[in-house]
């Protein structure tokens, strides 16, 4: 009985397989069978074809290998013997036959220093092979030459000439948009630096009011605050990394709101609900302790008798949810929504500094979602992934480092 | 047997299971007090959980069986289960606790830098997945017939219409300690029957075989069939270094260096429990042989109590073995349940809260359909052939991907459908071939030892073949994976 069930599992398993297979191949056929226009279109669609797949070789951080594949589709383009790429830094890449190498990088080197294409005909490449000719055409981007195309044909005619200095052109434009990306992540990155919350200046001279006055009537505990202040302002003026986990934020999170009691008093009540499984989650740098500041700040310094203020952090599976609810005065939702677009600088700042750095990190399904309204509170809800290969959280616990430095 | 007693101990556990699934966060940590509330997990409770767990219906009832069934052979299944976290201890778990990534296809997909082998680790560990809740509902299945005389399909509907339950409505959160719960009722219920037993037989009750017949020398341990056995600790050793519950368990620790220790104190409470199945398939051999028989020979566990210990001692030692083995029946499923669960909904749900849900009814409904179509074999034997699936498919992966810089995304996927068909095919269609050609029947039953060389070689080869397309990140990767952190505080 058992044999037979897995017998028949086993052929719909293949059956399932094949007809997939069937299905894929017939999809194939048809849409091959769309292709076939007039030569013409054909030629467009093929030349197309090539370009958009060495383009995606060009883009980004070039290196030998990625030069060489996308020569391999600029040479089918050009329909020459060999081509190589020239680029500034020694590399090289080569597709065709590799002896012409040396020939490639001194007609090059011509091509860039005189700016125009060089054509040489009859070269020897080795003893006793046939002679061959080769057309150089620079790589002009942002006004300079930054390398050249070098094709290898036998013989080369006008027209391979001049399809070279197009694709040297295409090649060019490609390299300037492969600038335009990096020039505009490094400014993605700026953005997400300039915006890292910073302490603020209402903040420091509230806490230093607060020490002060303790300093006649409890010196210890003006002592202790003054530790917790430096502990604050050590772990939120550094300078090393972007990202750090749960755990540390939420110590920050204790400095700053013992901070905040000596001011309050008995009037600023905390409730945590921690998942030990998320304090190891990996977050953005100052992403939670700013959401608390929000709500001491605007949720419960307007309200009288003070309130409370719950911090959860919850394990959801693949995601870790932080969420910091306060039973204070409330936002206008419009005004939120307003804050939150980018207008009204000054109120709730902090908020949208989570939330836009949030969405640059982890795309825009994971900015910040607030529950509020003026009267009842308000209820920030943050959800990051847990895994996060390509990122380290740096350390700054000064126990586990004695010496002081900052350990990635 | 009185049927009130398992209808109490089921109904007692699968209650207990959801309630504290569903409170456990609050009775876990809340607090006002930061330095409680931001302690981590000490490796002991982690070791517990993981324990918890990993102790499945197979270790519950399916070891005592199998060695009613088959005398000492049967003792290298514990040995393997065990030993594996050596190997996970010795070559994985602090590398992939440093790695950053949280469940197998995010190793893979951030080691290799390619979608194409995202998606195929995934779909094997969903599969690995379902295939390992199938013996979980098939023990329910069991334990429900034998000590209710309800139908048998009851137990596998209930275990996992509650798991699909409570992990669909969040129940499952902070879900170590309801594991680590489950860990010290799983011994407990173990143990205490165990020990009764021993006194109640050195009292001087009656073996039905005396013991040079229940055990004969020439079965002993030394007459076994050396491919056989070589083939099942090779299944055993490395299936457990892919097992998706078992990994995301040690990203609870704060460190490497924790994740070690948890390894560590996860071995000597593995060895532990295992002496406990053991001493009950042993005292089964010698006075209870009429259960040897396929199918029934997993309920040892569950009758010997009270065959052996007469009036209301019996029947309390039987309701505690109905309540370990349903606790080890829901806590496994439901490991196994939120793991798959994370992957689907990641890579098909696109990770909403919602999908989340759909996606953890689905990872109990398809392994339901399963159990009920097929006939259930022995518990341990199945669970062996899930494990020799897992070490021939995501085994050579994860150990090549951390402690190999050539391998390339070409090579691990076709590693992976390697060893994917080529085992497949020895588990599912074993039965017909062998009854074809009878000389090769040890290589389809215990198909490990050659399709986990097979898969490492064509890993291999085809990476090397492919050396260009090694990974850029790679070193930055692996000086990430191996480069230990610094002794934390």
């Amino acid at each position: 009985m058992p044999e037979s069930m897995l017998l028949a599992a086993a052929t719909g398993v293949v059956a399932g397989a094949l007809a997939v297979g069937l299905v894929v191949l017939l999809r194939r056929l048809v849409v091959a069978s769309k292709e076939l226009g007039t030569d013409a279109e054909r030629a467009t669609y093929e030349t197309l074809h090539l370009a958009s797949r060495a383009a995606k070789h060009l883009r980004g951080d070039m290196t030998e290998a990625d030069a060489a594949r996308a020569g391999r589709h600029l040479r089918s383009m050009l329909g020459a013997d060999s081509l190589a790429i020239v680029m500034p830094g020694g590399l090289v890449a080569v597709d065709g036959d590799e002896v012409v190498r040396p020939v490639a990088e001194r007609l090059a080197a011509e091509a860039t220093a005189t700016g125009r294409s060089q054509v040489q005909r009859r070269i020897a490449l080795a003893p006793d092979t046939a002679e061959t000719d080769a057309v150089a055409a620079p790589i002009r981007a942002g006004g300079r030459a930054v390398g050249a195309i070098v094709a290898f044909s036998a013989p080369v005619r006008a027209g391979l000439v001049r399809a070279t200095g197009e694709v040297a052109d295409w090649v060019a434009a490609q390299v300037e948009l492969s600038e335009l990306d990096a020039s505009r992540a490094a400014l993605a990155e700026a953005e997400v630096r300039a915006l890292r919350a910073q302490i603020s200046p209402h903040f420091i001279y509230n806490s230093l009011n607060a020490i002060a006055s303790f300093i006649n009537t409890d010196p210890a505990k003006a002592r202790e605050l003054v530790l917790e202040f430096a502990d604050f302002t050590r772990y939120s003026f550094r300078r090393h990394g972007d990202f750090t986990t749960v755990a540390e934020e939420l110590r920050s999170i204790d400095s700053y709101l013992r901070l905040e009691r000596a001011r309050f008093g008995e009037r600023l009540q905390v409730t945590l609900q921690i998942a030990p499984e998320v304090l190891s989650t990996v977050v953005p740098f100052l992403s939670i302790q700013p959401l608390v500041e929000n709500a001491v700040r605007h949720g419960l310094e307007g309200k009288e008798g003070g309130g409370r203020i719950t911090i959860t952090a919850e394990d959801q599976g693949a995601f870790a949810e932080i969420t910091v609810e306060d039973d204070g005065v409330g936002i206008d939702p419009e005004v939120l929504a307003d804050v939150l677009a980018g207008g009204t600088p000054g109120e709730h700042v902090g908020l949208r500094n989570v939330d836009a750095r949030l969405r640059q990190v982890y795309g825009d399904e994971h900015g910040l979602v607030v529950e509020t309204n003026v009267g009842s509170g308000t209820l920030v809800r943050m959800r990051v992934p847990k895994s996060q290969p390509g990122r380290t959280a740096a350390s700054v616990d000064p126990a586990a480092r004695p010496d002081g430095r900052l350990v990635p | 047997m009185n049927p009130v007693i398992g209808y109490a101990a089921i109904a007692a556990v699968a209650l207990a299971s959801a309630l504290i699934g569903f409170y456990g966060l609050r009775v876990s940590r809340t607090t006002s007090d930061f330095y409680v509330a931001s302690r981590t997990v000490r490796p002991w409770w982690n070791a517990s959980a993981i324990g918890g767990e990993y102790l499945s219906a197979a270790s519950f009832l399916g070891i005592a069986g199998l060695i009613l069934l088959t005398g000492s052979d049967a003792l290298w299944f514990p040995i393997g289960y065990t030993a594996g976290y050596l190997m996970l201890l010795l070559f994985v778990a602090a590398p992939l606790r440093r790695s950053g990534a949280y469940t197998i296809p995010d190793f893979t997909e951030a080691r290799l830098e390619s979608r194409w082998a995202r998606r195929v680790t995934s779909l094997l560990v969903i599969v690995i997945g379902w295939f390992y809740i199938v013996p979980q509902l098939q023990g329910a299945a069991l334990t429900v017939r034998i000590t209710t005389g309800l139908p048998a399909w009851v137990g596998s509907v209930a275990v996992a219409v509650i798991v699909a339950v409570v992990v669909a409505a969040g129940g499952m959160r902070s879900i170590t300690f309801v594991q680590a719960f489950q860990f010290w009722l799983k011994l407990t219920a173990l143990a205490v029957p165990a020990f009764a037993l021993l006194f109640v037989v050195g009292g001087g009750a009656p073996a039905e075989l005396p013991p040079a017949q229940a055990f004969p020398p020439s079965a002993g341990p030394g007459d076994h069939d050396v491919y056989r056995t070589v083939s099942l600790m090779v299944a055993l050793l490395l299936g457990t270094l892919g097992l998706p519950h078992v990994l995301v368990r040690f990203y609870t620790n704060p460190d490497g260096v924790a994740a070690r220790r948890t390894t560590l104190i996860v071995l000597g409470l593995l060895s532990v429990f295992y002496l406990f199945p053991t001493v009950f398939g042993l005292l089964g051999r010698a006075f209870a042989p009429d259960l040897a028989s396929t199918g029934e020979a997993d309920a040892l566990v569950l009758l010997l109590p009270g065959r052996l210990v007469p009036g209301v001692w019996g029947d309390l030692l039987t309701a505690l073995v109905i309540g370990g083995a349903f606790a080890a029946f829901l806590s496994t499923s439901s490991g196994l349940v939120v793991s798959l669960a994370g992957v689907i909904s990641q890579d098909l749900l696109g990770g909403s809260v919602r999908g989340f849900r759909i996606a953890a009814v689905a990872s109990a409904a398809v392994p339901l359909v399963v159990a009920l179509a097929m006939e259930p074999a022995g518990l341990a034997g199945s669970v062996g052939l899930v494990f020799a699936f897992t070490a021939s498919t995501l085994c050579p992966v994860l150990l090549l991907g951390i402690w190999w810089r050539g391998l390339t995304a070409r090579g691990a996927i076709a590693g992976m459908v390697t060893g994917a068909m080529l085992s497949g095919a020895a588990i599912l269609g074993g039965a017909a071939l062998s009854a074809a050609a009878p000389g090769i029947r040890p290589l389809l039953e215990q198909p490990a030892a050659w399709t986990v060389p097979i898969a490492v070689l064509v890993t291999v080869l085809v990476s090397r073949g492919d050396r260009r397309r090694v990974p850029r990140g790679v070193d930055a990767f692996l000086t990430r994976l191996h480069v230990p952190e610094r002794e934390a505080g």
